[in-house]
This record gives structure tokens, sequence and C-alpha cells, in this order.
């Protein structure tokens, strides 16, 4: 299975282009690509074709964004705890964005994605400080298991308040069951550059740590051997993290899947140094999510699936090919 | 087990007593005896009383199907509620409800089916019915199962999205599980189901424990692993269905009973599950009627929100790496 990285990388700027292309073309009212470059090249208000892709173009914008953010966190987050089964969804960490963001819609109206990425931060935060502490207490540490089962614990846990809040207020239920799909649903331009900033950090702090997380993949004791600081390691990671799952949770709901799939699906194609890695799941990741939201338009139509739902059942099926063809499971 | 059976007569005592109104138990006796008690033999006798039998069964029901999961993979993630079990029961009764607008016995057959369903493709995709150096014991039927829940709930959440307002308010509570509509016939079709189904499971512990032993000994000693393994399975996945047919999905219910049976026994022991998975959704339906004066909270509810720091709790006293498997 393993190609040279360059060969993946310019297939997977090529890919990028092509999902792009898609998901400005494709929708209730399809478009032809020469229509496509047009309106990028010389936008005139007045044509309808043109105001169709000038809306999608936000669309797309958020896609690669978020797409990009889940990816990267979930390769960090694999290497980082050793946890094959990382992912933002599993480790409690979307758990704790929704909730904060649930909270801030019912208790203080909060409506603007400036808010909602506040919430989203700080919950995010909270969830991932819990997991881990949970997981960390007792003389192993933060097994792999341990892990799993604190996040599935915070997930559900927080899932029942959710819904305890949601069956006494009939709005918030209303807001809720559309937001918690995930959607890349229309939103301002300030405010994909406004959270697409604090991802671009995220990213670059972990594209940058991209050895580190190779020492750390090894296990503590071989990271220190190496010369790593494993606790500072892992606290820089860790806000890169969080502010990544935050960001995305804040501008598009919880999507799940994405930041687990990926990553696995980068391994098979580079292998497993993190240097390859990550950039790869900076491509991949909105690949993925922008062929989701593409799909997710036209599949059911009058109207659409939303990219979570979207997301979940494209990555199942490559999940569970994964498991079935890798020999050895570590959990 | 003594003092867990003790435990639970005294929670199927307060769930009848207590409440608004409060009944005394001279009442309540006199009540159940046949006699009509103006004002308290409606409320003890087609309210209180099947919710609180509905409780006890479905709280067995669910004990023994989480044990037997966790015991046959080896692994305290396997409960149905992980392995997308629960979630499977759930998204065929949402189907049913958005699609057929489908309520009561239809319900009912839906919800087994998608557990079934769901089962059925775990088995075969981590081809744990096949023979196999390890079958489904190892992560991978967990791992799957994981997937497969995640892909579940998102099935749902869109199902929720396709519905009417109405109607998604009413998905959503009977997602989180309640008791409140607990009936007779209910109590009767969940009775009868665990009279056929514990003295089955009874019979299958004893090739659980030599399944323990390791799939090479089982077979030198005469048991077909595979098919037996099929046999648990399905028996579990019954058990979890039927109930989360009749109350809706109780979370961590099933993930809980076994743990702390094991924790209170020293070992392993289905009988006690069955007793604490009953006592913890009892206990739940008793503090969501009485924690907010004039509100019902479903026992989901407060099962999920109790659940979860015992887990956590669990989780942090773990101290060897053996019973974190």
């Amino acid at each position: 299975m393993r190609r040279s990285t360059p060969l993946v990388i310019a297939g997977g700027v090529l890919a990028l282009a092509l999902a792009c292309l898609l998901s400005l073309m494709v929708g209730a009212r399809t478009v032809s690509p020469g229509t496509v470059m047009e309106a990028l090249r010389s936008h005139d208000g007045a044509l309808a074709d043109h105001a169709v892709i000038q809306s999608r173009l936000l669309r797309t914008a958020a896609g690669v964004a978020v797409g990009a953010a889940l990816a990267v966190a979930g390769a960090a987050m694999q290497g980082m705890t050793r946890n094959p089964l990382a992912d933002p969804g599993i480790l409690g960490i979307n758990a704790g964005a929704t909730t904060a963001v649930v909270l801030g819609v019912y208790l203080l109206d909060a409506s603007r994605v400036a808010q909602f990425m506040g919430l989203a931060l700080l919950g995010a935060g909270l969830g991932t400080v819990a997991v881990y502490a949970v997981a960390s207490l007792g003389r192993d540490g933060a097994t792999p298991v341990k892990l799993a089962l604190a996040g599935a614990a915070l997930t559900a846990g927080l899932g029942s308040l959710i819904n305890a809040l949601v069956m006494v207020d009939d709005s918030s239920l209303d807001r809720l069951r559309f937001w918690q799909v995930g959607t890349l649903g229309a939103r301002s331009l300030r405010d994909i550059a406004g959270v697409g900033g604090l991802m671009a950090v995220g990213a670059v702090v972990i594209l940058l740590a991209a050895g580190v997380l190779n020492a750390l993949a090894l296990g503590d004791d071989a990271a220190v051997g190496l010369g790593v600081k494993v606790g500072r390691a892992r606290m820089l990671l860790g806000a890169a993290i969080i502010l990544l799952c935050g960001a995305a949770v804040a501008l598009a709901g919880p999507i799940g899947f994405l930041g687990l799939v990926v990553p696995h699906a980068a391994r098979l194609l580079v292998g497993g140094d993190y240097r390859r890695i990550v950039p790869v799941c900076l491509l991949g990741g909105p690949v993925l999510i922008l062929v989701a939201d593409t799909v997710g338009r036209v599949i059911a139509p009058p109207a659409e699936v939303q990219v979570g739902v979207m997301t979940a059942l494209l990555g199942v099926p490559v999940f569970v090919v994964l498991l079935r063809t890798r020999r050895q499971v570590g959990l | 087990m003594a003092g867990t059976g003790l435990l639970l007569l005294a929670l199927l005592l307060v769930r009848v007593l207590v409440g608004t109104p409060m009944v005394p138990i001279d009442l309540a006796l006199r009540a159940i005896s046949g006699e009509v008690v103006p004002g308290y033999s409606f409320i003890v006798v087609d309210h209180r009383l099947p919710a609180a039998v509905v409780a006890l069964l479905a709280g067995v029901s669910f004990g023994l199907s989480g044990t037997v999961f966790q015991t046959l993979l080896r692994n305290p993630l396997a409960s149905p509620d992980v392995i997308g079990v629960t979630l499977g029961s759930s998204a065929g009764a949402v189907l049913a409800m958005a699609f057929l607008g489908a309520d009561g016995r239809a319900l009912f057959w839906c919800a087994l089916l998608g557990g079934l369903a769901t089962a059925g493709l775990l088995l075969l995709v981590s081809g744990a019915g096949g023979p196999g150096a390890s079958g489904g014991a190892d992560n991978r039927f967990v791992l799957v199962g994981i997937g497969v829940a995640a892909a579940l709930s998102a099935l749902i959440s869109y199902l929720l999205t396709r519905l009417s307002l109405q109607s998604a308010g009413d998905a959503l509570h009977w997602l989180i599980g309640s008791l409140s509509s607990s009936t007779w016939d209910r109590a009767a079709v969940l009775g009868g189901a665990l009279l056929v189904l514990v003295p089955v499971l009874a019979l299958l512990v004893t090739r659980l424990r030599i399944l323990q032993l390791g799939d090479d000994t089982a077979t030198s000693l005469g048991l077909p692993v595979p098919r037996t393994r099929v046999a648990l399975v399905l028996v579990a996945v019954a058990l979890t269905a039927l109930t989360v047919a009749v109350t809706g999905p109780l979370s961590f219910v099933a993930f809980l009973a076994g743990p702390i049976a094991q924790r209170l026994a020293g070992r392993p022991s289905f009988p006690l599950a069955a007793v604490v998975g009953a006592v913890i959704v009892l206990l739940a339906d008793v503090i969501g009627q009485n924690l907010i004066p004039g509100t019902e909270l479903p026992a989901g509810v407060v099962t999920g929100a109790l659940g979860a720091p015992v887990l956590l709790w669990m989780i942090a006293r773990t101290s060897t790496s053996g019973s974190g498997r």
C-alpha cells in the first residue's frame, strides 16, 4: 500500500482541487465547471448562477477549514495517547464543547459564531482535562482503555444533561436537533476567517511538533530517552488539539469520525511517520468532508443530509475495512 | 447479595408509596389486594406498581445482558450501550416512528429487529461467528461496535431533523428512556420474555465459564465454540432489544451492573448483576420522580447523569491493568 510521499501529496492536492470544484458545482442547482471558473474570475452579482456559487464558496471554505482541523487533531491525539481509537468524538472533547454551546444557547441565548467559539473552546478544554485527569488516576496512568472509557462516560453523562435541558425547552430542541448533526451551512466570511485563524495556529503547532509526536508514539520512556520533555510536549500538543476541535465545533457542530478515519487512511498510505501523516491529513480531511457534504446535498432531494451524518455514513465502512485488514488492533 | 436484595425491596416500596400524593402503607396494601380505595387505587395499582415492576424487570434484563457481553468479550467497554446494540434498537424504533408512524406493538417489533440486525452486522463484520484464532473475543468486535454505534447515532440525529417538532420531542423522550408510560401490558411482555430468556441464559452460562478458559481448551472439552458464542450474543441482544422496546434505552445500566456486582461479590456474578441492575433502574426512577417537586425527570436522564460519575470513579480507582481490560 505504501506510496512515495510526494506522490501522495500531489494526489491529495489534486483530489482537494477536484473536491472543491465539485462542492461549488453540485447541489439543488448544478452549474458547469466553466461557469464556476467564470464566477471566480469575474463575479457578477446579477447572475443567479454566480450568486449560488458565492454562497457555496463560503460553505466550501468552512468545509476545508473544519476538515483539516479535525483530521490533524485526530492524528495528533492518536500519536500523543498511543491510542488508535483516539478521536475528538470518542475522547469526550466534542461532548464538552457541545455541552458548553448548548448551555450557552439555553442560558445566555448565544447565537453568534464568536460566542459559540468561546463556549466551544472552554467546553473542549474542560472536557479534555476532565477525561485525562480521570484516566490518569490510579496506578497505570492514562492507558488507552481508561481514556476511551472516561471519554465514553463523559460523553454519555453530558448527553443526559443536554437531553434533560432540551426536554424542558422546545425552542432549544428545535435549534439543537439541526445543529448537532453537524452542518457547514451559511456563515459569513468574517466568521470563517476568525475561526480559521485559530485553526491555523493549532495546525502549525502540530505540523512543527510532528517529530515530537513520533517520539511520543514510541512511549514515554523512549521519548524521554530521545530528549523530549514529555510533560511540556503534551501540554503544547493538547492546547493545539483543543484549539482545533473547539474551533471546528463552533463552526460546524459536532462532526464525528473524520478525526478517526483520515489519520488511519494516511498511515496506510505513507507509513507511520507523523512528519508525513500530518500533511496528508491536512489534505485528506477537507477532501472527505467536501465529498460528504456534496453527496449529502444530492442524495435525498429536496432536503439535504447534513455533513455530520454523511461523514459517519462514509467513514464507518472505511473504518471497518481498516479494522478487518489490519492484523492486530491494540486497545 | 442479601443486602442488595433488601435494598431492592425497600426501593420497590418507596417507588409505590412516595411521591405526590404520598400513599400510606395500609391503604396501598388494601388497594393491591383488590379493594377500591378512592383516590389511591388508580395511582397505586394502575400507575406506580406497573412502573415499579417494569423498572425491576428492565434492570434485571439490562444487568444480565451487559454482563454477558462484558464477560464474553473480556472487555468492560463491551456493554450493549457502547457497541451499538442499544442504539440499533433505538434506530429501529425511530425509523418506524419517522416513516411508518408506528407506535405500541409495531414499535416494539421494530426495536427488536433493529437490535438483532445490529448484532448480526457486528458478528458478520468482526468475524466473531466464524471459527478463528480468537473469534469475537478480541478488541475487533468492540471497535467495530463503536464504529457502528457512531453511524447509528448519526442516523438517529438525522431522523430527528426529519420529524415534526412535536414528534421529535416524543421521539427524544423515548430515546432517553422512561418508565412513565409503563402499563401492566408492558410488564407482562417483558416478564414473559424474561421467563423464556433467563433459563436459556442460565444453561448457557456454564458454557460461558468454559469459554473463558480459552477457545482451545473449550474446543478440546467438546464445546462448539463459534455456535456457543453466537447463541450467547443472541440471548444478550434479545434481552437488551426487548427491554429497549419497552422502556427506551436507559443508558449506563447495562454498562454498570456487571462491574458493580463484581466489586461487591469479589467475582463475576450473574444473579447479583441482575439485582444490581434492578436497583439502579428503581433508584433512578425514584430520584427522577421526587428530585424536583412538580417535574418528572425520565429515569434515563438520571441513569445517564449518575452513571457517568460512578463510571469515572470506577476508572479512577482501577489500580491494576487486569481489571481495566
